[in-house]
């Protein structure tokens, strides 16, 4: 008799497994749009929405709203927020997908190409969002998302160390220099490199990684050779030597030097701060290394609708009146401490010099890049910085060759 | 063997009231005096077997609600099998084989099978869904709003069947439906600006609307007879917009059409809308493109250098690491198997430690001992030496294969330990009695001994090594990266973690299913290969 022990065992665990891949296991059967799912009887606006840890008080508090004043329900279903990129893209397909996910802007690309996001018209809408958040979700001329926050990085300052915002990269290194510290200012690298936070300071060389189009938008035309490119890969090869930029530095390390008071400055967004308890901060615009403004990457979170939901009335109705609201807009804020997309929202979380700092940088930063070819630029381009900085690369033949390998990606694929 | 001797009469009705077959069971097995114990063994079989249908039975249930036929059938034909097998007096081996073989089916061979269908499509970004999908997804990415537009508060409608939009123009409501275009309404009701009746028209209240998303959302109601003023379509029932299509989807040539500047897309067999002049259409969708993603995998001259080296260090890693590992567990193994060592058993728990922690967790660990400036190796224990440990080409693939010494060694001291302690200590004696020294007892009868023992285990260590992509990608993530190559691969990767750069599943390229199971399934061929021949090999070591 033992031996049905393990028997059910099995039918278990197969029942299970089978169910559990009921999504893919299917992928030949012809999809059948709209049939199946309108027949059954469809209840009022129900929706499903992903979001991740951080969001989700904040968007079950405007649900719980929208539920009152429409009767319909909203299940909210927390995901890790890494997984939601793959799982959407592959479970929009097989209508397994949620109505709603919140997610990045810079995700749009692959998206797009994937079909499994709507647009959304947010009409008159637009204009009372931040016009970078509406700009970066913005592909092809139609929007796509439903923005919330805008993150990006700026200069953290200790003020009981540097009193003044530096107004130069070489100020900001003296006025380190001049605190005694351990290091003069703090960036974040690691042997592989760190494009994104050293963004800014390519930037200032007159060197941004596409062309952009007239109306913000990126196309795929590399624009980070060139003389600025090359200046600025000078610029980080006599840095490194220098000592003020140094691959052992980690994010983990950048992070732990500042809390202990070891350097004036930190180049860092507002995720960083948790870690910071206890200082007296500012908010400083990056300073410029080369002549031209430091513009940092902007990223943008929102909300995307399923472009194979089923509750699409639904779904675009509780962003567009329930979640583009300065209310629920400022609970997400209070959830994530970006600050938000919503003008009047982010006007209200101002209050709050740190925020306030973070958006006026934010103002004079351009979006980062959604278009696919993005996804083949990260990988060269810092290990690249890092072996320039560390001195392995010679700078202009290693940024040259950054350039052409990028470009043959770009190619190939 | 003391089966239950199950009637065949009742294999075709398990769920019979258990009362009949225990009395007649009673009667026929009287003279056996395992009687009782098969009766109450029979019925225990019967209930769980019961449940054991009845979960399958919701199983198919379910499929079928989900339209998934392929596990419906697949589900039909597990549970036929195992009433079958476990009320058959047939199939008594299948009895002991067939839970293995079911969890065999489910997680490999359709783990495999699958990975290979993958391998012979082109899914991945941009050929994500079916055909319908990517069509439809081109059409609504591709409607503009017509310039200069206004929005309008709008209500739904219906006449007759139609459905139809009423919308507020200024202080003028029009209404129509896909048909009819929008036309003034008289005498129409409105409250400030939300349309409550409509003449000629019934107004749908909201239930009514979201009964019916997927028609709302498709309808477009011209705005006048003027096709370039665009059509009316709302996507929250409450603000419409007029649209233009910019591409138009002709069904019968299967071509999408530009309706800008006429540009005429065609359906290609490679999954894309493609025009003449070349371009293609963003959105995709899965075909199978036969063995093209092997062509690609070989054919790209930028990896033939860096896939050589890699293969070559991969096998060196997986190798080494069986190696090293399994002499210095070995060693450890006849050092505490010594029964003069005092404390053997703290010493065992001990070394096993390692074992313990959680692989990733490890490699994160001992990436930070080994940076290069603060990492306690070089700053403790070398005192401030900068060296390279995950930096330098040679010191990073040592690095590599220090820290899976590390994580490795317990498992093998396990296993050595145990194979030693199975050797029979007459043997060991006479060995001595023969005059034989030591090492000559170790070389010539533990060694073989023990790797008769130990050598499948090898050689699964070597399969799980060849493809330990933790361990890379958590240590070094491949780098140092090579400096003569125009790919993102670096002195430590191995085949896998190629894999996963090729194939843009880190993210460094857009996404492609196909070739990354293309790959995975020549990794799965040289394993295989390595580990049969290897196989081969020890079952020549039990013939000493």
């Amino acid at each position: 008799m033992r031996r049905s022990i393990p028997f059910v065992a099995v039918a278990l665990g197969a029942a299970l497994t089978l169910t559990a891949c009921a999504g893919d296991a299917e992928p030949e059967e012809p999809a059948e749009p709209t049939t199946e799912e309108s027949a059954e009887p469809a209840a009022g606006g129900d929706l499903t929405i992903w979001v991740d840890e951080t969001r989700q008080a904040a968007v079950e508090e405007a649900a719980a709203t929208y539920e009152a004043e429409t009767g319909g329900t909203v299940e909210t279903v927390l995901k890790n927020f890494d997984d939601i990129r793959a799982d959407f893209n592959a479970q929009v397909p097989t209508g397994e997908g949620p109505d709603i996910t919140v997610g990045a802007h810079d995700w749009l690309g692959e998206l797009t190409a994937n079909g499994v996001v709507a647009p959304i018209e947010l009409g008159d809408k637009a204009s009372e969002f931040e016009q970078v958040a509406v700009e970066a979700f913005t592909y092809d001329g139609a929007v796509y998302g439903l923005p919330y926050a805008i993150e990006n990085i700026g200069l953290i300052r200790n003020t009981a160390l540097a009193p003044e915002a530096p107004a130069t990269w070489d100020d900001a290194v003296a006025a380190g220099q001049a605190a005694g510290t351990d290091y003069p200012i703090l960036v974040q690298m690691g042997e592989t490199g760190d494009p994104y936070t050293m963004y800014p300071l390519q930037t200032s060389f007159g060197a941004p990684v596409f062309e952009q189009n007239e109306d913000g938008s990126y196309a795929a035309e590399l624009a980070l050779g060139g003389e600025g490119g090359l200046a600025f890969a000078d610029w980080l090869a006599a840095q490194g030597e220098a000592g003020v930029l140094d691959t052992a530095i980690t994010y983990d390390i950048a992070v732990e030097a500042f809390a202990a008071g070891q350097s004036p400055f930190i180049i860092g967004g507002p995720w960083m701060l948790g870690s910071f308890e206890g200082l007296e901060l500012a908010i400083d615009p990056i300073p410029a290394a080369g002549d031209q403004p430091a513009q940092p990457f902007v990223g943008v979170a929102g909300f995307y609708v399923n472009g194979q939901s089923e509750n699409t009335i639904a779904a675009v109705d509780f962003l567009v009146n329930y979640m583009a609201t300065e209310e629920a807009q400022l609970a997400l804020y209070e959830a994530g401490q970006r600050p938000p997309a919503l003008t009047a929202a982010a006007d209200t979380a101002s209050s709050d010099p740190i925020t306030a700092g973070f958006r006026e940088v934010g103002a004079e930063a351009v979006p980062m890049p959604s278009i696919p070819e993005m996804g083949s630029v990260w990988e060269f381009w810092g290990v690249t910085e890092a072996g320039i900085v560390s001195g392995s690369l010679e700078p202009t033949a290693g940024w040259e060759k950054m350039v052409a390998d990028i470009q043959g990606a770009l190619d190939a694929a | 063997m003391s089966s239950p001797q199950a009637p065949v009469a009742h294999a075709d009705a398990p769920t019979a009231p258990p009362s009949e077959p225990t009395g007649r069971r009673g009667r026929r097995l009287s003279g056996d005096s395992h009687a009782r114990n098969v009766t109450r063994g029979f019925v225990l079989k019967l209930a769980l077997m019961a449940l054991v249908n009845a979960l399958g039975v919701y199983v198919v249930l379910a499929a079928w609600a989900e339209d998934s036929y392929g596990i419906l059938w697949a589900m039909v034909a597990l549970l036929f099998a195992a009433n079958y097998v476990y009320f058959s007096r047939r199939a008594i081996a299948m009895k002991y084989i067939l839970p293995g073989l079911a969890f065999l089916l489910v997680f490999q061979i359709f783990v495999v099978g699958y990975t290979a269908w993958v391998a012979f499509t082109n899914y991945g970004d941009g050929h994500n869904s079916t055909k319908q999908d990517a069509i439809e997804a081109l059409l609504v990415q591709n409607e503009r709003r017509v310039e200069g537009s206004d929005a309008y508060p709008l209500t739904v409608v219906q006449q007759g069947d139609a459905l139809g939009f009423a919308v507020l123009d200024g202080d003028v409501v029009r209404a129509g439906t896909a048909e009819e275009p929008l036309a003034p309404v008289d005498d129409a009701v409105v409250e400030g600006s939300q349309i409550l009746e409509v003449p000629g028209f019934e107004v749908l209240g909201r239930d009514a609307v979201l009964a019916q998303q997927a028609e709302v959302t498709a309808l477009r109601v011209p705005v006048s007879d003027d096709p370039e003023d665009g059509s009316i379509r709302t996507q929250d029932a409450r603000n419409g917009f007029a649209y233009t299509s910019v591409l138009e989807y002709d069904e019968a040539a299967d071509t999408m059409v530009d309706t800008t500047d006429g540009t005429v897309y065609r359906s290609t067999s490679d999954g894309t809308f493609r025009s003449d002049d070349g371009r293609t259409l963003n959105v995709g969708w899965r075909v199978v493109v036969g063995a093209e993603n092997f062509v690609t995998a070989f054919s790209d001259a930028r990896y033939a250098l860096p896939f050589v080296k890699i293969l070559a260090w991969t096998i060196a890693f997986a190798a080494l690491s069986v190696v090293t590992t399994f002499l210095l567990g070995l060693f450890l193994a006849m050092v505490f198997n010594d029964p003069r060592v005092r404390g053997r058993k703290i010493y065992r728990s001990l070394l096993i430690l390692p074992y313990a922690i959680p692989g990733f967790l490890s490699a994160l660990l001992w990436s930070g001992l080994l940076n290069r400036r603060f990492g306690f190796i070089n700053d403790v224990l070398l005192g401030g030496a900068e060296i390279g440990w995950l930096t330098d080409p040679w010191l990073a693939k040592l690095s590599l294969l220090g820290v899976n010494l590390w994580l490795g060694f317990p498992y093998m001291f396990l296993i050595a330990t145990g194979a030693l302690q199975a050797i029979p200590g007459d043997l060991l004696e006479a060995a001595k009695i023969d005059g034989a020294g030591r090492f000559r007892t170790w070389r010539s009868v533990v060694l073989p001994l023990l790797l008769v023992a130990t050598g499948p285990l090898l050689i699964a260590s070597f399969a799980f090594n060849f493809n330990n992509f933790t361990l890379v990608y958590m240590l070094t993530q491949g780098g140092p990266r090579f400096a003569d190559a125009s790919v993102p691969l670096g002195h430590t990767d191995i085949l896998i973690s190629m894999v996963y750069s090729v194939s843009g599943v880190d993210g460094s390229a857009p996404k492609n299913y196909g070739l990354a199971s293309a790959l995975s399934i020549v990794i799965f061929l040289i394993v295989g290969t390595i580990s049969a021949i290897a196989f081969r090999q020890t079952r020549k070591l039990e013939e000493i």
